[in-house]
């Protein structure tokens, strides 16, 4: 295949890019400087399209596509903004509200919350399901952490950070749908996991105050994420 | 043929309550009772949530006294850590909760209660506020809102938000005061110790126009009780609780705020969401005790600073025992101003303020802890219960108005009787009884909160069920 042909040139939103191969559309217009709204993906850990926050549409197809998944293809016409998009955004943003006991005003993250920032660029400022107020326990049997799942959007960061970079694969998820849970090992308390490293990149990739280290208080816990493309950085150096 | 009158809802105090005024076949008021109408549940709802988020969520109880919560909660939460906390912290809690003091008394002194004192009790009641105030006596206005500004600052400056700071943490504070702040407040305190000096100048001139209310305001014989040092003197932070006597002596000192269970009950009426605490040696009613500004200068020889040594002198010489009418409740108020003012100076002014050493961390080290400090209201006690992993089992709060709770009741009944003539209601009567709770100061916000516009209604009914008399204020 000559060089040529692996490069796409497409538009987002009326300006011409061009992808390698390998790249998303999210990839690209991260590159050209868009910024198209995400909660699950991570720099650095794989993309699995579970927000739905980055669907974008296309040009002649009426299905909107999930950016972080979806690979550009020659002379597509990507839009990033549109009515239509933000109004779906903005449901995905107020269905996770209703799912589970968001209240920031004593979380430990009030402050530097991805969910509580995309809310407020993308201008939900009220909700308009029914709150569902469940009532999970918190598990505070890890020494230094916690994890509360009335606080999680079930991204899950914490799922691919830890068996992607930190290699133990402690975490998964049990259920469907709205009773999707983030498990411990085989659903048990954090604090009797043997897999578990403490190493704490499950804490700080977490978007909200699911996952936090234990006895911050409101507003307390700041997401330290530096670590991450850092450590991919050293893997791909070592790998060569 | 027995009749009800009912106040609802009470106005110009904080939190939602209602008061019922049950007249005999005679017409003659037999009874009074004051409702607080709403259930809140923090006690339940915190369970299952990590301790060290108690200062946080018990602080959204209220908007006025939030302080008041988060330091409470947070020595609860100390004992749970099992830590001694740094001494600079304990300094810097001690400020901020005098702050809080200050401006919740100047909340309740100049916006609440003293339209009724200066306006009169039966001014028009579209005036009888703090605007009619603003008309009327300006000067007093500014001088009320400059000394909530200061109490208001000093939160703000401490802890950058002036309602439910998250500042006050399990183990001590979250940041220290840095000197800029320090000087900052320093500098404001001889303006507003002139504000406080000339208000209770004016207030002692004026206290001969209150005769009659000074009688009639819940001036009766019961328990006060409050914190006070090892020393006796005044006390809001730490120290033991003492509990003296009508005739004002001591009855019992340097009980262990730990201890509290072994020496207050807290009863259950079937007409309120707020439970009746009482001294449990002399049981339900006869213990009957009041908390708050009245209560602490009543329990303590002297206050710890120079000029409110002087006042709270002259408070003393008020009654041959202790000070029983709550209308002086707003006398002990300002003397607390006073207090708070020069005590935050002391403490400004002790060597290590600003010392970084202001946080101790631990993990969990004991499954309980218990959390008691003087709230502008009165005591208030934060008990909480958790497992190995920190987590709430069970929590207990005894708000400080909660403690005021018979003796209220039983004020509002003496007012009644003394004012209330059913043949022909006036608004001016009914206000003579909501004025016994304003000077309470009751934070009903804590234990029941409600917001929103806060109208009354009194309706006074036969027998039957009929309606007979009809007074709304909007």
């Amino acid at each position: 295949m000559s060089p040529t042909n692996s490069i796409k040139t497409f538009t987002i939103d009326g300006k011409p890019v061009s992808a390698t191969e390998s790249e998303t559309i999210l990839d690209v217009a991260r590159q050209n400087g868009v910024n198209i709204p995400t909660l699950c993906n991570m720099d650095g850990l794989t993309s699995t399209g579970q927000c739905r926050l980055c669907m974008v549409e296309i040009g002649g197809s009426n299905r909107l596509v999930p950016s972080c998944v979806s690979k550009p293809e020659e002379g597509m016409e990507v839009t990033t903004e549109s009515p239509r998009l933000l109004k779906y955004r903005q449901m995905i943003l107020e269905l996770l509200f209703s799912e589970r006991n968001h209240i920031c005003a004593v979380c430990v993250t009030n402050g530097n919350c991805e969910l509580q920032s995309m809310s407020q660029r993308l201008g939900v400022d009220h909700v308009r399901y029914q709150y569902l107020n469940p009532q999970f326990k918190v598990d505070g049997s890890h020494p230094k952490y916690e994890v509360d799942h009335n606080r999680c959007i079930l991204c899950g960061r914490c799922v691919r950070v830890c068996d992607e970079i930190e290699g133990a694969h402690t975490r998964d998820l049990r259920n469907r749908g709205i009773n999707t849970l983030v498990i411990t090992d085989f659903d048990g308390p954090w604090g009797e996991s043997k897999s578990c490293t403490s190493c704490g990149k499950c804490v700080h990739v977490c978007p909200t105050g699911a996952l936090a280290e234990k006895g911050k208080s409101v507003a307390e816990m700041a997401k330290r994420r530096q670590f991450l493309p850092y450590l991919v950085m050293r893997r791909k150096g070592a790998s060569k | 043929m027995s009749q009800k009158i009912m106040i609802e809802q009470v106005t110009r105090i904080e939190g939602h309550a209602k008061v019922s005024i049950i007249l005999n076949d005679d017409g003659a008021v037999q009874d009074a009772q004051v409702h607080v109408t709403q259930v809140r549940g923090f006690e339940k709802f915190v369970q299952g949530r990590p301790f060290y988020e108690m200062p946080s969520l018990t602080a959204r109880t209220c908007g006025i006294c939030p302080v008041s919560h988060l330091i409470a909660a947070s020595k609860a939460c100390d004992q749970i850590l099992a830590v001694r906390i740094p001494t600079t912290a304990i300094a810097l809690r001690r400020t901020i909760n005098l702050g809080q003091i200050i401006q919740s008394h100047a909340l309740n002194f100049f916006y609440l209660s003293s339209p009724d004192l200066l306006l009169g009790m039966d001014g028009d009641p579209a005036k009888r506020n703090i605007f009619g105030m603003l008309d009327k006596h300006p000067q007093i206005v500014r001088d009320g809102i400059r000394l909530r500004q200061f109490g208001q600052q000093v939160i703000e400056r401490l802890a950058n938000k002036r309602i439910h700071p998250s500042w006050i943490v399990p183990g001590g504070v979250a940041s220290p005061l840095d000197a800029t702040t320090r000087e900052q407040i320093l500098s404001e305190i001889p303006e507003v110790l002139a504000i406080i000096t000339r208000t209770l100048d004016w207030y002692k001139k004026s206290l001969n126009n209150y005769q009659e209310y000074i009688r009639t305001f819940a001036n009766f014989p019961s328990l006060f009780m409050g914190l006070v040092t090892k020393e006796g003197r005044l006390e809001h932070y730490h120290g033991n609780l003492r509990v003296s006597t009508a005739r004002g002596s001591i009855l019992a000192d340097q009980l262990a705020p730990d201890e509290y269970e072994s020496f207050i009950g807290e009863a259950v009426e079937p007409y309120t969401y707020l439970k009746s605490p009482y001294y449990k040696p002399l049981g339900y009613d006869d213990g009957m005790y009041r908390v708050g500004p009245l209560a602490r200068l009543n329990v303590a020889n002297e206050c710890g600073t120079p000029q409110a040594d002087q006042e709270l002198a002259e408070f003393h010489c008020l009654d041959k025992g202790a000070v029983l009418s709550s209308f002086h409740y707003h006398y002990a108020r300002l003397i607390e101003i006073l207090y708070g003012i020069e005590r935050i100076q002391q403490l400004l002014n002790e060597p290590d303020i600003l010392s970084d050493n202001v946080r101790a961390h631990a993990e969990v080290n004991n499954l309980e802890g218990i959390g008691v400090s003087e709230a502008p209201r009165g005591t208030l006690f934060h008990h909480y219960k958790v497992n190995e992993d920190g987590i709430i089992q069970s929590a207990n709060l005894i708000i400080a108005s909660g403690n005021n709770n018979l003796a209220m009741n039983k004020g509002v009944l003496q007012a009644a009787r003394y004012y209330v003539r059913p043949e022909k209601l006036t608004e001016g009567m009914l206000n003579r009884v909501e004025a016994v709770i304003r000077a309470f100061d009751p934070c009903l916000a804590c234990s029941t909160h409600a917001d929103g516009h806060m109208a009354m209604q009194i309706e006074m009914f036969a027998p039957d069920g009929k309606l007979l008399d009809t007074l709304v204020r909007d």
